[in-house]
């Protein structure tokens, strides 16, 4: 350990405080001013040490105290993270609250994990036994899930002792042979990836029930994706969307830089909620970071760090973890404005020229990987971008497109008119499509691939039809491209709109959203015959089983509603003479 | 007694520095003594040990070198009491009003620190405001932040007004006042909305900042940290409902332009500072709810887009942090409808935890996507009927292009004393939608169709 070296503060502009005296390695935490603020070693020029300091500076004056650590800012990883919620550098806020009331004031520090409570360990390996980084050494139900304790990363040798029975996470649970000691808590420098032995290709989807995703923009488990869009748009709706309902085992939502009350909304509404696959309550799988955007923006540059060391260390237990970082935006400009006051030479926009380098090492660090503790585990990342102006050629959205591989672009357009998740079908894209072709094939449907390519082509062919239709009215068109409009917006309208605020709505299993899209088809089909047998357009279009299409959605009853507007439909086909 | 320093060595714009000083805290109040007689007010932006930056709230006209600087050892606070409402003061918060002082019973930092979101409690009493267009369309909550988003000549303040006027909430009979706070508007704007708290005993509940036009801009700065700070102590220690209008953040956010090129910094967007989002929020998420207590604090901030343009950074970045924005069309203005508020681009994102049965009514999610829909339909139809002519739509088309004629008309349009109830305005939207074919109504659940629907309901 690193003795606790002392120096004195030169000068403080905002968040980035000057000091001399001491002598610290770079990204080491420093204790600033009487008050004990928590910063971090940003830079090293001559003698001087700049930080940056992750709490309001108000007060502070030239001469106080620093204080080096000798460690860098790092999180406590170990039983206990399920269910907290904290701020950008791990400080749960109930805690806070609890100590300091209702607003967040300065230079309280209360440890990531509770110190108190006992944790029962039951040892998965026994004295002699021979361990090395990630090894597990034993289970701890928490949450959701089974916690696996794994060796540390500098861990390596024999097992001299082990014990079961209840722990706190700091009690020690065993021995090796060179003295070093096992606990259920370990640290990790939020800075730095934790390591995995290969990287795996991202073959599996994550399934996020949300009909235009799954269906025509699939994100891989350990894929990366990007949901662009101007301010309400959908970016936060749709971030919750994929933490409440996408089938990971567990879920880090970052709030970076956003607003409180949108916090408040997902703390009420999660613990309502259950996991759709274990049936359990939802915040039992899930970690909450909230740095809103009040609060200082050295913890908000730090928030996402915390956020993806913490989803790592569940990876390493061989689980799947999604993490959405709402917004990455409101990071590169927490990078900006840190930036700015070191005076650095600007990129484009007022950005650091780093910027693009910060944003793909953090989406570097997702992926689905062989862990050391022997299993597979992913970790998905969805990050919000909050383009200015709402205008995607700004450099944060630009640089992230270059890094991730799904694109799910959200338009003010449809969002004026209410058309929700305002996901963009011909600008969004997935490169992630044909490598999860097959697992749909064996796992959904045999023809999933052809339904999802003839949404797509009927989707297209209406965007050409609709510059003619600009031009000259639809009534000039022929029947059989009116019947294409018809169609198209059937799939609008019913299938890709989907309210998150509807009890039935909000979820679609993968199934449901096969038949209900193979539905549209197949009226699609009947209606092309009977066009070609000089039915009238409108008589299709008026047909009961169309409108019922539209509404069974809304209906608990939507998978045997489905069967029998099929069966409703080929009738009444049939009796229109086709 | 704090030391004078007579070190100044350099002043540009806003800003001076003063050398040569024992060590003074980041955001220190300081006063400066000019050589009339007079003095000024700044703060500290930057200290260290061979230089201290202060920003000067009322300009730096007539700071010469020899002006003496004394820093108050602590930073700019707010001295509040319930005695403040009825009163007028000025954009530092002394009264204007030729009124007794006020006796402080607190005296509070302006710069609040961040509620803890765990604290925070879930907004959701709905506000009845009386307007259609912002109770059908864009419901406001308790403790919501939503701004008007509006242009140079649009009636903006008109719509504050009724909204201060009429706001409600039903059942509720909690005491509430208004906290109004402006920066940089004509005094003749000022009169106006003074007149109006007067006409309407409004004056008697509310407590007015007023930093005008003529002004000093960094004033600007101070003047809404005054005004959210005196709300936080009505709603948080006094347990009143506090609504608070913001006027004009444009104004404002040039005076965060002209501190930033002042320090020399690099712009992010248009010259403004890259720290204006958190600059903003620091404000605007001073709204909100907290568990346990009984007041709140919503806020209406009202912003005049340059160039009507919505992208610009002032409306961008308010909408990036506010729960939504109502937004005013020179469109309708221009045909002579008031409120003008175009509710497609509007928007209120607690709208959700506000509506539905036991708060407005089980049909009002329904009837308001709804009649978005087929507005936003109908709208697109002017487009082409403006190429091809009315007679080359089809039936159903025509319905659609009558219907949002007459949702301007009829829903948007309303008297400024009209104070609809949300039963009214939901009943009005019914009846609009029985202008189109009910197989088009796809939005509807059918047995809300089957009890509201004007003219499918049993009778
Ligand atoms: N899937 C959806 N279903 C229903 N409503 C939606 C959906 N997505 C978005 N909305 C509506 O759009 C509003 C804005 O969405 P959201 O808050 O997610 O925007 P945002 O992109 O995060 O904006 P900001 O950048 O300002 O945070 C929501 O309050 C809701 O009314
Ligand atoms: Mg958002």
């Amino acid at each position: 350990m690193a003795t606790k070296e002392t120096g004195r503060i030169s000068r403080v502009a905002g968040p980035v405080v000057t000091a001399e005296g001491i002598s610290p390695r770079m990204y080491d935490v420093v204790l600033v001013g009487e008050l004990k603020l928590m910063g971090e070693v940003i830079k090293l020029v001559g003698k001087k040490t700049v930080i940056q300091v992750y709490e309001d500076t108000s007060g502070i004056r030239p001469g106080e105290v620093v204080v080096d650590t000798g460690a860098p800012l790092q999180v406590e990883l170990g039983p206990g993270l399920l269910s907290s919620v904290y701020d950008g550098v791990q400080r749960p806020l109930p805690v806070l609250r609890e100590t300091q009331g209702d607003f967040v004031s300065r230079g309280i520090t209360a440890p990531g994990l509770d110190r108190k409570k006992k944790w029962e360990f039951t040892p998965l390996v026994k004295k002699g036994d021979e361990v090395g980084r990630g090894t597990i050494l034993g289970e701890v139900p928490e949450g959701n899930i089974i916690h696996r304790v794994l060796a540390p990363n500098d861990a390596k040798g024999k097992i001299k002792s082990i014990s079961s029975g209840d722990f706190t996470v700091e009690d020690v649970i065993g021995q090796l042979d060179s003295g070093y000691e096992l606990k259920l808590m370990q640290k990790w420098p939020v800075r730095q990836a934790r390591p995995y032995v290969e990287k795996l290709m991202p073959d599996i989807p994550l399934v996020t029930g949300q009909r235009v995703l799954d269906m025509l923009f699939p994100l891989a488990k350990g894929g990366t994706a990007a949901i662009p869009g101007g301010f309400g748009t959908g970016k936060t709706v749709t971030s919750q969307q994929l933490s409440k309902w996408s089938d990971a085992q567990i879920v880090i939502y970052v709030g970076c830089g956003e607003r409180g009350n949108e916090m408040t909304e997902v703390l009420t509404t999660f613990p309502e909620l259950e996991d759709p696959k274990t049936g359990k309550p939802l915040m039992g799988r899930t970690v909450l970071i909230a740095n809103t955007s009040n609060m200082p923006v050295a913890a908000r540059e730090a928030s996402v760090y915390t956020g993806i060391t913490i989803a790592e260390y569940y990876r390493d237990m061989g689980y799947d973890v999604s993490l959405m970082a709402d917004s990455t935006s409101r990071w590169a400009e927490a990078m900006r404005e840190i930036s700015s006051r070191l005076e650095e030479m600007p990129g484009e926009e007022g950005y650091p020229a780093y910027l693009a380098a910060r944003l793909s090492e953090f989406y570097e660090r997702c992926g689905r990987v062989k862990v050391f503790s022997g299993g597979i585990g992913s970790i998905s990342v969805i990050g919000a971008v909050s383009p200015s102006g709402g205008d995607f050629s700004e450099p944060v959205t630009q640089n992230t497109l270059r890094i991730v591989k799904v694109f799910w672009a959200l338009d003010s357009k449809l969002r004026e008119r209410r058309h929700f998740p305002a996901i963009n079908w011909l600008t969004s894209y997935s490169l992630y499509s044909p490598i999860l072709e097959d697992w749909y094939r064996k796992n959904v449907a045999e023809d999933w691939n052809q339904v999802r390519l003839w949404a797509m082509e009927t989707l297209q062919k209406e965007s050409e039809l609709q510059e003619i239709v600009q031009l000259v009215g639809s009534d000039a068109l022929p029947e059989e491209q009116r019947l294409t409009l018809d169609v198209a917006r059937m799939i609008r309208e019913f299938f890709l709109q989907q309210s998150a605020y509807h009890a039935v709505d909000t979820y679609s299993p993968l199934k449901r959203q096969y038949e209900y899209m193979s539905a549209i088809k197949r009226f699609s089909e009947l209606a092309k015959k009977a066009i070609s047998l000089e039915v009238p357009l409108e008589r299709i279009s008026s047909l009961q089983s169309r409108t019922d299409l539209g509404k069974l959605k809304f209906e608990e009853t939507m998978d045997a509603d489905l069967k029998k507007v099929a069966a409703e439909m080929d009738k009444q086909f049939a009796s229109l003479g086709a | 007694m704090a030391k004078e320093y007579h070190t100044i060595n350099q002043i540009a714009g806003p800003l001076v520095f003063v050398e040569k000083t024992e060590p003074i805290g980041y955001g220190e109040l300081v006063q400066i003594a000019l050589p009339d007689g007079s003095t000024k007010r700044g703060q500290v932006l930057d200290t260290s040990d061979e230089v201290v930056v202060i920003q000067v709230f009322e300009g730096t006209g007539g700071i010469d070198r020899s002006s003496g600087v004394k820093f108050l050892g602590e930073t700019v606070k707010m001295p509040v009491a319930k005695d403040m409402l009825g009163r007028i003061l000025n954009g530092s918060g002394d009264p204007l009003d030729n009124g007794p002082p006020i006796i402080p019973e607190k005296r509070l930092e302006i710069i609040g620190a961040a509620i803890n979101p765990w604290a925070r409690d879930n907004p959701q009493e709905f506000i009845q405001t009386g307007i259609s267009s912002i109770d059908g369309m864009n419901t406001l909550v308790r403790g919501q932040k939503l701004p008007i988003f509006s242009g140079a000549g649009l009636p903006h303040n008109d719509i504050a007004l009724q909204i201060a006027r009429q706001a409600k909430v039903l059942g509720g009979k909690e005491e509430f006042a208004v906290v109004f706070a402006a920066m940089g508007i004509t005094s003749e704007e000022a009169q106006y909305f003074m007149k109006d708290f007067e006409r309407t005993g409004a004056l008697k509940r509310a407590v007015v900042f007023l930093n005008l036009a003529d002004d000093p801009a960094i004033e600007r700065l101070l003047t809404p940290r005054l005004a959210l700070t005196t709300a936080e102590y009505l709603a948080f220690d006094l347990g009143m409902h506090v609504l608070v209008i913001l006027t004009d953040i444009t104004n404002y956010s040039e005076a965060l332009r002209q501190i930033g090129a002042a320090r020399e910094e690099v712009p992010a967007r248009r010259g403004y500072p890259g720290y204006m989002y958190t600059d903003l929020a620091s404000m605007y998420e001073r709204a909100g709810r907290i568990k346990g207590k009984k007041g709140s604090i919503t806020q209406f901030p009202i912003l005049s887009m340059p160039g009507d343009d919505i992208t610009h950074p002032i409306p961008d970045l308010t909408g990036y942090i506010t729960e939504g924005q109502i937004v005013a069309s020179r469109d309708l203005h221009r045909k002579g409808i008031f409120p003008p508020i175009a509710v497609e681009r509007s928007l209120s994102r607690l709208m959700g935890q506000g509506i539905g049965p036991g708060r407005t009514r089980e049909d009002h999610r329904a009837v308001s996507d709804q009649l978005y829909a087929a507005y936003a339909e109908g709208r697109d139809l002017r487009g082409l009927v403006a190429i091809v002519g009315k007679e080359a739509l089809s039936d159903r088309d025509r319905k659609f292009l009558d219907f949002a004629d007459a949702f301007e008309d009829r829903f948007t349009r309303q008297g400024k004393d009209e104070d609809r109830t949300i039963e009214q305005t939901l009943d009005l939207g019914w009846e609009l939608l029985s202008m189109l074919p009910t197989d088009s109504l796809t939005k509807i659940d059918r047995k809300f169709i089957e009890k509201y629907h004007p003219t499918v309901k049993k009778k």
